[in-house]
């Protein structure tokens, strides 16, 4: 009986919270994001929340952290498959194949006014890469990075080297991390030359060394992939070759998360590193230390990586306009720099970098915009149909030949194999 | 019981009081009943029902008869997963239930400080697993980590712990052993303070040693208390993956991966719900084996007091 009355009282209370809400002035939004680098980042983006509401009081937003890329993406559709989705979201900007396949997300084109046109072609165009299949325009960059190599001047100038000089080339990482290398006096290592990371995004470091090897990972329709192309198999040997060959590299997998702790520790001279990590590097770092764009093979080059704004299908035409009024505050040129001086990501726009603050920091801290002006270079991030499958098989492939199981060429061509079975679908 | 000897008693009233017995007894059981359908037995019914279908991303789902099964066994990563249940399951099961025996034994007799002994064997259990793979994930980390630093202190090299295939899954193995072990224990505990010391005295009268009577009086009538740890082991070996979340996440290239996890990761990372119904209908089956084994095989073979 007890339940059954408990059972009826909530169900009373739901359809009545959704009169309220119909009925109330304010929207009501519901954002989940991601935090995938060091530093107190949802402060930040809980003071920018309250700083919005303030200028829009007829606009209410719900910022919920929901762990990392991958978490809040399980979280965002979860919610959505339980009828319960948030009205927009920042997620991977490559997830954008996989949220289209679900009918989840709705075109921002279709809900910006007369200027929008204007305040989407404002955005650097190589993050918006990512964001467009065809004439439409799906996400919105917010948190977007590229990969740049960290490098303690202290150390190099003990090992000898240049501290304004970082490596530019392949063969000039593998050279110097050589003089890095330090060891104890029973010749246990204590300071590595280089890390690269292997867990969580082995994918996108992968994809770097491709494309510094001129060789680009997937089409732009997001269903096909190269993963066995000679080239592509080169990069991952230079990879395995930095820790089994040189050994300037650990053996064995490469903690994402703890890098940089390895790198604040002086535990490695170099590491390789999203952007968005760089202040919380410069918060904690007792040394000096410089950034430096990604060396070169055959070109220079990273893929661009990071979190966009989506706005979903399933809010009410009121809260997707909300959204975008949400979207459009947060990435305007003040709140861009605020945020990339805050966090390290690369501000969304150019303009953003002409404003006051932000130029009176990066005259202070040059490092800041290394990650910028690599953008010339930048290649979209991996985004295939199924991509939490995909970077799987990639990552396993990557640490199947970084552990030594398997050797380059095998791991990549069984990932081909494997790639080629799921997205043969989509063709 | 109570309905069929009142039936035997008086014949007449006997169809109108089993009625009213029974009608009683569905009432006691319709809570838990109600609980269990919703929430297990649908749920399964439904897992199994999907696994014959296809996902239907794009369009309406289709059945696919076996389709997704034979799928499956050309999974290699299945396979794999399914091997390292295996070794983890032989490994942490005995490695538990020894352990557990021995400090239940030791914590047992009468010796100062027992009550903190217990205490201190009980406490990993208490922790949330959670908690406890990111103290072992500080243990276990490369070069400044505890293991590593104590390692170095007596002049070996560091080691990459759980980023090396041919070690993770010993290491979390360790940790699972170390979590478990303080449970079993209280059980053990509470079954040797239930064995009659008159026994001890008789086989003392009888000259018995220490060990023989270990071995001959308290492990057999522990028999029933091991056979329950060992299932519930067993059973945990395949349901307990909160700590790869934490510490491996399967990986490096899926060594330290479980089926559970497997699951997890098809379902919530791929949104391949089809393919990860079928893998839940497998480890259904692999768990109600396991089950049948105990109370139809086992049971009969053990001595109750």
């Amino acid at each position: 009986m007890k339940f059954y009355t408990k059972a009826l009282l909530a169900a009373g209370m739901i359809t009545a919270a959704g009169w309220g809400s119909g009925t109330a002035h304010a929207v009501d939004l519901t954002m989940y994001y991601p935090v995938a680098v060091g530093g107190p980042l949802t402060n930040v983006v809980d003071d920018m929340v309250q700083r919005f509401q303030k200028e829009n009081p007829d606009i209410k937003v719900q910022a919920v952290y929901a762990g990392n890329y991958t978490d809040t993406m399980t979280k965002a559709m979860t919610a959505m498959k339980g009828g319960q989705p948030p009205q927009l979201s920042v997620l991977f900007s490559t997830d954008l194949f996989t949220l289209m396949d679900e009918n989840a997300i709705v075109p921002i084109d279709d809900l910006v006014g007369a200027d929008g046109k204007g305040w989407l072609d404002s955005f650097y165009p190589a993050f918006m890469e990512n964001g467009r299949i065809g004439e439409k325009t799906w996400s919105i960059p917010f948190q977007r990075s590229t990969i740049v190599l960290y490098y303690n001047k202290d150390a190099f100038k003990e090992a000898g080297l240049d501290p304004e000089k970082p490596p530019a080339t392949w063969a000039e990482m593998a050279e110097m991390s050589k003089k890095l290398v330090k060891k104890d006096a029973s010749g246990n290592v204590t300071r590595w030359g280089v890390e690269i990371p292997s867990t969580g995004y082995g994918y996108w470091m992968l994809q770097a060394l491709a494309i510094e090897n001129d060789q680009r990972l997937m089409n732009e329709t997001g269903n096909k992939v190269s993963f066995n192309e000679k080239k592509t198999v080169e990069a991952l040997q230079y990879w395995v070759d930095l820790s089994r060959k040189d050994q300037v590299m650990p053996t064995g997998a490469i903690e994402w998360g703890t890098l940089r702790t390895d790198f604040l520790e002086g535990k490695t001279a170099m590491m390789w590193h999203t952007t968005g990590n760089l202040t919380a590097v410069k918060d904690a770092a007792k040394f000096n230390f410089g950034v430096a764009m990604l060396p070169a093979k055959e070109r220079r080059g990273s893929p661009t990586g990071g979190g966009n704004f989506y706005v979903f299908k399933s809010a009410t035409p009121e809260q997707q306009k909300a959204a975008v009024t949400f979207i459009r505050w947060m990435t305007s040129p003040e709140r861009a720099a605020e945020w990339s001086i805050k966090s390290g990501y690369v501000a969304v726009t150019p303009k953003a970098y002409e404003t006051e603050a932000m130029k009176t920091y990066v005259q202070g801290f040059p490092q800041a915009v290394v990650a910028r002006d690599q953008l010339q270079y930048a290649v979209p991030e991996l985004s295939v149909h199924e991509n939490g499958r995909i970077y799987k098989i990639v990552n396993d492939a990557v640490q199947a030949a970084v552990t030594g199981a398997q050797t380059p060429q095998d791991a990549l061509e069984s990932a081909q194999k494997q790639s080629e079975r799921v997205l043969n679908r989509y063709r | 019981m109570v309905a069929a000897a009142m039936i035997s008693a008086r014949p007449k009233t006997a169809k109108r009081l089993r009625w009213a017995a029974n009608a009683n007894a569905w009432l006691l059981l319709l809570p838990a009943l109600v609980l269990l359908a919703t929430f297990t037995h649908y749920p399964i019914l439904a897992t199994l029902y999907h696994s014959f279908f296809s996902l239907g991303r794009s369009g309406p789902a289709t059945f696919v008869g076996i389709e997704n099964y034979q799928a499956m066994l050309e999974d290699d990563v299945f396979w794999q997963v399914l091997r390292n249940n295996l070794v983890f399951a032989l490994a942490t099961v005995p490695a538990s239930i020894a352990l557990a025996l021995l400090m239940a034994v030791w914590v047992d007799r009468k010796i100062t400080g027992r009550s903190f002994l217990r205490l201190a064997f009980f406490t990993p259990t208490v922790l949330p697993m959670i908690a406890v793979a990111n103290i072992w994930l500080f243990f276990y980390t490369p070069d400044y980590g505890l293991l590593d630093q104590i390692l170095r202190f007596f002049g070996f090299s560091g080691h990459n712990w759980l980023g090396d295939p041919g070690t993770v899954m010993t290491c979390l193995i360790v940790m699972v052993v170390w979590k478990e072990a303080g449970f079993f224990m209280i059980f053990y505990l509470a079954a040797l303070q239930t064995i009659p010391p008159e026994l001890k005295e008789a086989a003392s009268v009888e000259g018995a040693g220490r060990w023989y009577f270990f071995r001959r009086v308290t492990l057999p009538l522990l028999m029933p208390t091991t056979l329950f740890i060992s299932i519930n082991a067993l059973i945990n070996s395949f349901k307990l993956v909160d700590q790869l979340v934490i510490m491996t996440k399967g990986g490096p290239n899926n060594a330290s991966s479980l089926l559970l996890y497997y699951i997890y990761e098809v379902a919530f990372n791929f949104w391949d719900t089809t393919y990860a119904a079928t893998l839940t209908v497998t480890l259904i089956a692999i768990l109600a084996v396991i089950a049948i084994t105990k109370f139809v095989y086992l049971d009969r073979r053990i001595h109750y007091q």
